[in-house]
């Protein structure tokens, strides 16, 4: 059976799983393709065309966080009774995104899916630039981020400390926890990969500072064991991190009392969204990534296939949490809840956002079921952005529809983003692709011993 | 002194094209009787495992071990603060709410066994250690791409020069080399 997957890499044969690594390669050409997209002498020109837009957006966020810390919140369009908006909405959409890099690490690893080794180098990576932009938002949009310090535990002279109660606190732990255990994770993948740099080095300057991330990596048997047991063990760390960091998010509106935001279905909801979005955006950089950087061997419609999969099963999670809201609010005979989940964010002011993302999250992935379109590149491709645009909204209307009509209509307000808002979000946007586009350029995108150890693998299996 | 007692070259290195030749390249070394040889490869070869020596702590039991300070540290600490050092009175709810310092508690472990996880292994490892005797042969950059390597240490009882250059050789490896310190 082997045999016939490994003899056909066309797609368009429907009747057979395409291969997870397209034949007649060797240990020498993976490392060769892979390191031929960092080894380049001069720097493409599309690479440095898309690396000065994303700085330009990188600009205007910094340029946006001078003008919000010297001047305050207030440039933003929160208010009273909407205290947060595009702040923590897209907090909540990066840690979001995040979540898949770690799953396609780690968990797909415990689950000993062979399909996650392409993909997971630059998931990982993904999840990094996403959690660096998601931690912007909690130390800015504190009012007075000059003492953020505060939020950690330390002795001080007004012998006071953290209240360890309150599920923001819990939030600083489980993003740092996140950060810290996501890099270290990603370090160590590359240590490895860093020594096949430094040893295809030819100038000084790239064998020097390869060699010094590489640690003196010489692929010693006796460290290959020890290596092996420390990434394993890191995946399994991982795996509870993963679920319970977006767990502590949801945790931020769970614990509150605000209708719409009081519900127990919100930990398992957050999580399944949190990795249907991560995947939609492993899928909106993988897509361009394969095909400009001639890929498609390592990252093949099978990966596609089964991304696509995993986001669609994610989706009937969420659209199942979003059944449940409604129905537990009429079922509980709250008024409030069911002023909330019903007359209000089906009917209420911010509707459309609410049927934009019942159209974005619930029915357009439905298409998901087509293998059609599942194995279709254009077709995937357009699915993630709607996805990840559905995911934003769904934490608009979360966030917002709550805030601005809570228990008394004398308490109800109306919000609206400023420019400045948008010009945040945008700017975390450019960031993150500034920081995409200089991994791609500096590093492996793909795991290069782990695909030799595939090779390996897959060609035992036929002797 | 130690001028004197360090061998006069480091080992002997042997270069093949596949794993499996390295592997039985590896047990014929241990059953000869080396102890002081090590394989390397450019991905994690299996039963290299078993074959190669290896020493030190067992790395899963240290990182139990960091994992369970983490847990005592992180709801400790938080006990501490909100019961002893700086107790708050919201709402006349108990100081010691224990099920609220479970958060804090997991992630302080996680984050304590993932460090040694990581630390540990590195540490273990040796690493980080920019020079080593290896490097000195130029067709050893070949180790982190597509070859296979086996080197016996000339500390190493058993070894000798003649002797163990005819017992590599006699594997049929690509090339046998002299790795000077």
């Amino acid at each position: 059976m082997l045999k016939r997957i490994l003899k056909s890499p066309d797609a368009k044969d429907m009747s057979v799983n395409p291969p997870v690594l397209a034949p007649g390669h060797t240990y020498s050409s993976i490392t060769e393709k892979i390191s031929s997209v960092v080894a380049r002498n001069r720097s493409s020109k599309g690479w440095l065309v898309g690396l000065t837009l994303a700085f330009m957006l990188t600009i205007v966020m910094l340029y946006t966080i001078g003008y919000l810390v010297t001047t305050g919140i207030g440039i933003w369009g929160n208010n009273v009774p909407v205290g947060w908006a595009f702040d923590i909405i897209n907090f909540v959409w990066w840690i979001g995104i995040g979540h898949a890099g770690t799953l396609i690490s780690a968990i797909l690893l415990l689950l000993r899916q062979e399909w996650r080794t392409s993909i997971n180098r630059f998931a990982e990576a993904m999840t990094l630039f996403a959690v660096a932009c998601a931690g912007l938002y909690p130390l800015l949009h504190t009012g007075r981020p000059w003492l953020d310090y505060w939020l950690f535990p330390y002795p001080n002279t007004m012998g006071v400390q953290p209240q360890f109660r309150s599920p923001l606190l819990w939030d600083v732990f489980a993003v740092s926890t996140y950060a810290t255990v996501s890099f270290l994770f990603w370090f160590v993948g590359l240590i490895p990969d860093l020594a096949t740099l430094r040893d295809r080095s030819k100038g000084r300057v790239g064998r020097t500072l390869y060699g010094l991330l590489a640690l003196g990596w010489r692929g010693s048997a006796q460290h290959w064991r020890r290596y092996k047991i420390a990434y394993l063990l890191l995946a399994g760390i991982s795996t509870p991190l993963v679920l319970s960091v977006h767990t502590i998010v949801s945790f931020d509106f769970a614990v509150s009392v605000l209708p719409g935001w009081h519900t127990t279905i919100f930990p398992p909801y957050f999580v399944a969204g949190a990795i249907y979005s991560g995947f939609a955006m492993v899928l909106t950089l993988s897509i361009p990534l394969r095909a400009i950087y001639g890929l498609k061997d390592f990252i093949t419609m099978r990966h596609l296939n089964n991304m696509a999969k995993v986001m669609l099963a994610m989706g009937l999670v969420v659209g199942y949490g979003y059944a449940m809201e409604v129905f537990m609010a009429w079922y509980s005979g709250n008024e409030y809840e069911g002023f909330m989940m019903i007359a209000n964010r089906m009917t209420g002011p911010y509707a459309v956002s609410y049927w934009m993302l019942i159209a974005c999250n619930v029915v357009i992935p439905q298409l998901l079921w087509f293998r059609r379109v599942r194995t279709s590149v254009v077709m995937l491709f357009v699915m993630s952005i709607i996805i990840n645009i559905g995911m934003w909204l769904e934490r608009f209307v979360i966030i917002v529809i709550s805030l601005h009509r809570d228990f008394i209509p004398a308490a109800w307000g109306m919000y609206s983003p400023t420019v400045w808002d948008w010009a945040m979000y945008l700017g975390t946007i450019g960031f993150f692709f500034f920081l995409l586009l200089l991994f791609i350029r500096f590093l492996p995108v793909i795991n290069i011993f782990e695909m030799r150890e595939l090779l390996h693998e897959k060609s035992h299996g036929d002797h | 002194m130690k001028e004197k007692q360090r061998p006069p070259i480091y080992g002997l290195m042997a270069e093949f094209h596949t794993p499996e030749e390295l592997v039985a390249a590896a047990q014929s070394t241990r059953d000869a009787g080396y102890s002081q040889f090590d394989a390397y490869s450019p991905f994690p070869v299996e039963p290299l495992d078993d074959i190669v020596p290896s020493r030190g702590p067992y790395l899963p039991v240290l990182v139990l071990i960091g994992g369970i300070v983490g847990a005592i540290v992180g709801f400790g600490f938080q006990y501490f603060v909100s019961v002893i050092y700086y107790p708050m009175n919201v709402g006349g709810r108990p100081f010691y709410s224990w099920p609220s310092f479970i958060p804090v508690t997991f992630e302080v472990t996680v984050l304590f066994s993932a460090l040694t996880a990581v630390f540990g292994m590195l540490g273990l490892n040796g690493l980080p250690l920019p020079y080593h005797p290896v490097f000195n042969v130029k067709r050893f950059a070949l180790a982190s791409n597509d070859r296979f390597f086996i080197c016996i240490e000339a500390r190493d009882p058993k070894f000798d020069m003649d002797a163990t250059r005819g017992f590599l050789e006699g594997m049929k490896p690509e090339v046998v080399t002299e790795v000077q310190h």
